[in-house]
């Protein structure tokens, strides 16, 4: 196991942060988009871009990258900004978000913006489509790896479940999925809406190596990617509990910030809090 | 016939809501099945008026669909709702085996319909399930003009036997229709006629036809409007008179050109009495994010296309 030091950890809390402020701002300037989810996502596509993902901003098909999938389309913020942070696009355009002609699509779009890697928006096809990318990768005997994070809401998805055993079938341990375990789908609860507890048990009767960790917390994150990079002969699915709102306190744990933007006020509010990054 | 301007514009949801709490009143038999959308759908007031025949399933369309076909199989008029991609597109196969070959009392009704969706992008805007849903044997297909209009939708699914899909869009559209106004399957209302050409419009077009219409008349052009708001079962004998008494029809629709109104109308014109035709919709792309207007202008669906089009097809048959 890599060692993690202080130095790591305090690097990917301050991309973390400098990710939220970009989310905020994105879905404000709009008034559309989808914050909630994007900040619960935040930390896990924060530790996969800036520490994990071998990819080249200079050359985003590089045909040896890893591949990144985000499953939950709607979580897009959170792409957008790493992708423009680690130098796949300018920064500015950023504020494009869901605007007409943009390049940034309100859900993802493959072929039009640097760096994404599927389409998503209808939930629950992603981890079906990593599993696509991982055989291929197996069949050209090729070492990069694919990330998959789909959200809990996603759980529901009947799709989700014939790609867990697909994954289990084939056996794919260069796949690596996580659960964005927030508990909030759309309209409430996920336990509410459609209960999926015990959730962790499901994945291992599908016969995935399942971890569960703290979502916002770097060196839960890295330790579970580690482990699942040394687990051979099945995939990896990481459930991490997380925090729908993450980082903003009035939007934490609220389902009404699953698509709605802030006001002027609590767009202040959200900036000050957030803080300028160290 | 036509509501007097200024129209005001109104929720196509907000109206289905209500209708569905009225129908449920009325009818004990009338269940609801949602999929992590009820809110938005507004198939919530439902779910507050009668809780326990509100039946969430998550974010699982495909189960919606066999599950409303279920309730439908042992009695229930069971409405399936959410938003129109994952009610068609989504779910194409198990409505094509699950309700339509089995010919249940299932209502599928979809709110965000086509472009008008905005800032979510492709995605989440179809522009292809009037077509889909057309070609499946025994669906009937609606798509109300207006929020009023969704609501007698909703009413006459209910007394309609069979499958029924019924679109409209998220954005408020204008209220176009009279309160008076009756709603009856398979017939096309007579918005405003005329002589010279007629526009047929589906859904929030039927406004810009009728804004069409006037611009046109400015023209000394007598454009006849027509609502399809049921496109099946065709209502082909007002469509054959349109045919027969102005001589050229223009199509509009929130909608690809490809397999909508445009082309159920043509092929029961062709057939009867055919006349020049010309096809307002979204060609053959993807749409894309933005707000809603913006979008009918960059993909043509706006009152002054029409009009276009209307002049395009007079000219071809030398006016
Ligand atoms: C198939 C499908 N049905 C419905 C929707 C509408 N929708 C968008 S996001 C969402 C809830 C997502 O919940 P979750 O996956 O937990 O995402 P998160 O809470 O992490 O943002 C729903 C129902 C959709 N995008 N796809």
């Amino acid at each position: 196991m890599v060692e993690i030091t202080e130095e790591t950890i305090a690097h990917l809390k301050k991309e973390a942060t400098i990710l939220r402020r970009h989310i905020i701002e994105m879905t404000h300037v709009v008034q559309s988009g989808h914050p909630g989810g994007s900040l619960s996502a935040c930390d896990l596509v924060t530790a996969l871009y800036f520490h994990v993902l071998r990819v080249d901003p200079k050359n985003p098909s590089w045909p040896d990258r890893d591949r990144f999938v985000l499953s939950k389309g709607h979580a897009c913020p959170v792409w957008y900004a790493a992708l423009a942070e680690r130098g796949f696009f300018p920064v500015e355009e950023l504020l494009t978000f869901r605007m007409i002609d943009s390049r940034l699509q309100g859900h993802p779009e493959l072929g039009t913006t640097p760096g994404v890697e599927n389409a998503a928006g209808a939930e629950g096809q992603g981890l079906s489509f990593s599993v696509g990318l991982a055989l291929a990768a197996r069949l050209d005997h090729k070492p990069w790896r694919v990330y998959c994070i789909m959200g809990d809401g996603e759980q529901d998805v009947g799709q989700t479940w014939e790609a867990a055993m697909a994954g289990a079938k084939y056996g794919l341990d260069n796949l690596t999925a996580f659960v964005d375990r927030n508990g909030i789908q759309q309209e409430g609860r996920t336990e509410d809406i459609m209960p999926l507890e015990p959730l962790m048990d499901k994945w291992r009767a599908f016969n995935w190596n399942v971890l569960t960790i703290d979502g916002h917390d770097f060196r839960q994150i890295l330790a579970a990617i580690d482990e699942a990079h040394s687990t051979k002969g099945r995939p990896t699915v990481v459930i991490a509990r997380t925090v729908k709102g993450k980082g903003v306190s009035f939007m934490e744990n609220k389902i009404k910030y699953h698509g709605a933007a802030t006001t002027p006020d609590e767009y202040t509010a959200a900036l000050a809090e957030l803080g300028v990054p160290p | 016939m036509t509501a007097p301007q200024p129209w005001k514009s109104e929720s196509m949801r907000g109206y289905f809501g209500k209708a569905l709490v009225a129908l449920g009143k009325a009818n004990p038999d009338l269940v609801v099945v949602g999929a992590d959308t009820t809110e938005s759908i507004k198939t919530v007031d439902f779910g507050k008026a009668f809780p326990e025949r509100l039946f969430q399933v998550g974010i699982a369309e495909p189960n919606m669909m066999s599950v409303a076909a279920g309730l439908a199989a042992a009695g229930k008029i069971a409405f399936a709702a959410t938003y129109s991609v994952f009610g068609s597109a989504h779910t194409y196969n198990v409505i094509r085996q699950n309700v339509a070959y089995t010919k249940l009392n299932v209502k599928i009704f979809c709110s965000h319909a086509g472009l008008s969706v905005g800032r979510d992008g492709a995605t989440h805007q179809i522009n292809e399930d009037i077509g889909l849903m057309r070609g499946l044997p025994g669906m009937t297909v609606l798509v109300p003009a207006d929020g009023p209009e969704t609501g007698r939708c909703a009413e006459a699914a209910v007394s309609t036997k069979g499958p029924v899909y019924c679109r409209f869009s998220r954005a408020d559209v204008p209220t176009i229709t009279d309160p008076g106004d009756r709603f009856e399957v398979g017939k096309a209302t007579l918005m405003r006629d005329g002589v010279d050409i007629t526009l047929v419009g589906c859904g929030l077009m039927v406004s810009r036809c009728l804004q069409a219409a006037d611009a046109l008349a400015k023209e000394k052009v007598s454009a006849r409007v027509i609502n399809l708001s049921t496109v099946k079962p065709l209502d082909v004998a007002t469509l054959d008179r349109a045919a027969r008494e102005t001589g050229g029809i223009v199509t509009a629709e929130e909608h690809t050109v490809i397999h909508g109104i445009g082309g159920a109308v043509a092929s029961a014109v062709v057939e009867h009495h055919p006349v020049p035709m010309a096809f307002v919709g979204v060609q053959d792309v993807f749409g894309e994010s933005g707000e809603a207007e913006e979008l009918f202008v960059k993909y043509g669906l706006t009152a002054a296309k029409v009009a276009d089009a209307a002049r395009g097809v007079m000219k071809r048959r030398g006016r």
